[in-house]
């Protein structure tokens, strides 16, 4: 039967309806929006769930879904970022020196995707949804503050300060070249998922350099987009960047950010992070059951 | 540039970066509306074609065609230039962040931000590893 040897007809989403623009657009715009929204309240980067929107739910190829994700990545990470560097928090030069590393790792894993199977990504991504619904579901432990500064820090002018209630902390910045390796496999993750791999970025910052988790979080929002911004001009390139999957997907997630920006002071997260996690566990193991069946 | 000055603060800096990527973000986004709008107006009644992807056009895979399509007022080249716009924010932050490094004399963060500008010129300009 010459049906199934066509991959769009196996790659059916779970919505089987002919739509037209105008209601597609509409459907992806209102479920980039609640990404957005959910997103900022939760932490959980909008680009782990427009993904699995539009491969399972839509039926979209994957490698234009990560275009869509991409680019809404940058959204999310501008639209944030403009809010905390002005606040004080953000580390300029800990980021531009770590986007060397999270730049370079974008360009491999973007030229990665264009050579593994969809079915090897779908699984790949699987993989680190269950991971990062993980990671969000168990409490972050704290990290001791050892106070010994790493001297490649110091002479990378690396070591810096920020704002506390009580006035102004200064930090140092441990283990450099572990940092920057962890780096360069988040934007592997990046390039080759459509991710903003900030779970990951967090991870270098928090875990291995040991920089205070404000901090932490802050500047890997301002690094996400530049190594977004990396791995982009291959799928152009390449002709996955769809302008009429992008528009929704951009607008909604930044609507949806913006309005999370809205409700967050104030609001009880926890329990919804937890309810998110399980949603994205649950798409984690439907994207990898759907990878091994070489459906997506 | 008017805002710089030798004594370039680093908090000076961070509150131009913020106020540089908020009106990228601004910009990118009223563009993408505007060529929704146009879009949606002309093929809205279409049926989706999402299921069969066979890549965009030429025209949209490159800044060049995306710009002379976008001034004729095709509504998925517009969309197409915000999303660019948008590409084009985190690249404008580095450039800015260069010449601000470069204003404080700070050479080693001159050569860090160049490589990374050169990675992400290379990734533009269609280059892969």
């Amino acid at each position: 039967m010459k049906r199934n040897h066509d991959p769009a007809a196996r790659r059916a989403g779970f919505l089987r309806l002919d739509m037209n623009i105008l209601e597609l657009t509409g459907v992806v715009f209102g479920g980039a929006l609640l990404a957005g929204l959910i997103g900022s309240l939760t932490g959980l980067g909008g680009g782990l769930i427009i993904t699995p929107l539009l491969t399972l739910v839509l039926g979209v190829d994957i490698h234009y879904a990560i275009g869509a994700a991409l680019v809404s990545v940058i959204a999310t990470s501008c639209g944030a970022a403009s809010a905390y560097v002005r606040e004080g928090f953000s580390n300029i030069r800990l980021g531009m020196f770590m986007e060397v590393a999270t730049t370079t790792g974008a360009l491999i894993g973007a030229s990665l995707a264009l050579r593994v199977s969809t079915t090897a990504i779908a699984d790949l991504f699987g993989a680190v949804l269950l991971y990062s619904a993980a990671a969000s579901l168990w409490p972050r432990a704290q990290s001791a503050a050892a106070d010994s500064a790493d001297p490649a820090a110091s002479s990378l002018e690396l070591d810096s300060s920020y704002p506390i209630p009580s006035g102004i902390a200064s930090y140092h910045v441990h283990r450099v070249v572990g940092g920057a390796s962890v780096m360069l496999g988040a934007g592997m993750l990046s390039g080759l998922l459509g991710i903003g791999s900030g779970a990951f970025k967090v991870i270098a910052f928090d875990k291995i350099m040991r920089v205070p988790f404000k901090v932490s979080t802050t500047t890997s929002n301002f690094m996400i987009g530049v190594t977004a911004a990396a791995s982009v001009g291959l799928y152009l390139q390449r002709g996955y960047i769809d302008p009429g999957l992008g528009m929704p997907v951009v607008l909604g997630v930044l609507s949806g950010s913006f309005l999370g920006a809205r409700i967050l002071p104030g609001m009880k997260t926890s329990a919804l992070r937890d309810v998110f996690a399980i949603v994205i566990a649950v798409l984690a193991i439907e994207m990898i059951f759907r990878g091994l069946k070489g459906t997506i | 540039m008017r805002h710089f000055e030798t004594t370039l603060s680093d908090r000076r800096l961070e509150a131009i970066i913020g106020n540089l990527l908020r009106a990228g973000v601004v910009l990118a986004a009223t563009t993408t509306s505007i060529g929704g709008v146009i879009y949606l107006a002309h093929s809205g009644e279409s049926l989706a074609h999402y299921r069969l992807f066979h890549g965009e056009p030429a025209d949209l895979r490159q800044v060049r065609g995306v710009l002379s399509d976008a001034s004729s007022g095709g509504g998925l080249a517009i969309m197409q230039l915000g999303l660019l716009l948008l590409i084009a924010t985190p690249v404008a932050r580095v450039a800015f962040s260069l010449a601000a490094f470069a204003v404080q004399r700070d050479r080693l963060y001159v050569v860090v931000t160049l490589t990374v500008l050169a990675v992400l010129t290379f990734s533009m300009a269609g280059g892969h590893l």
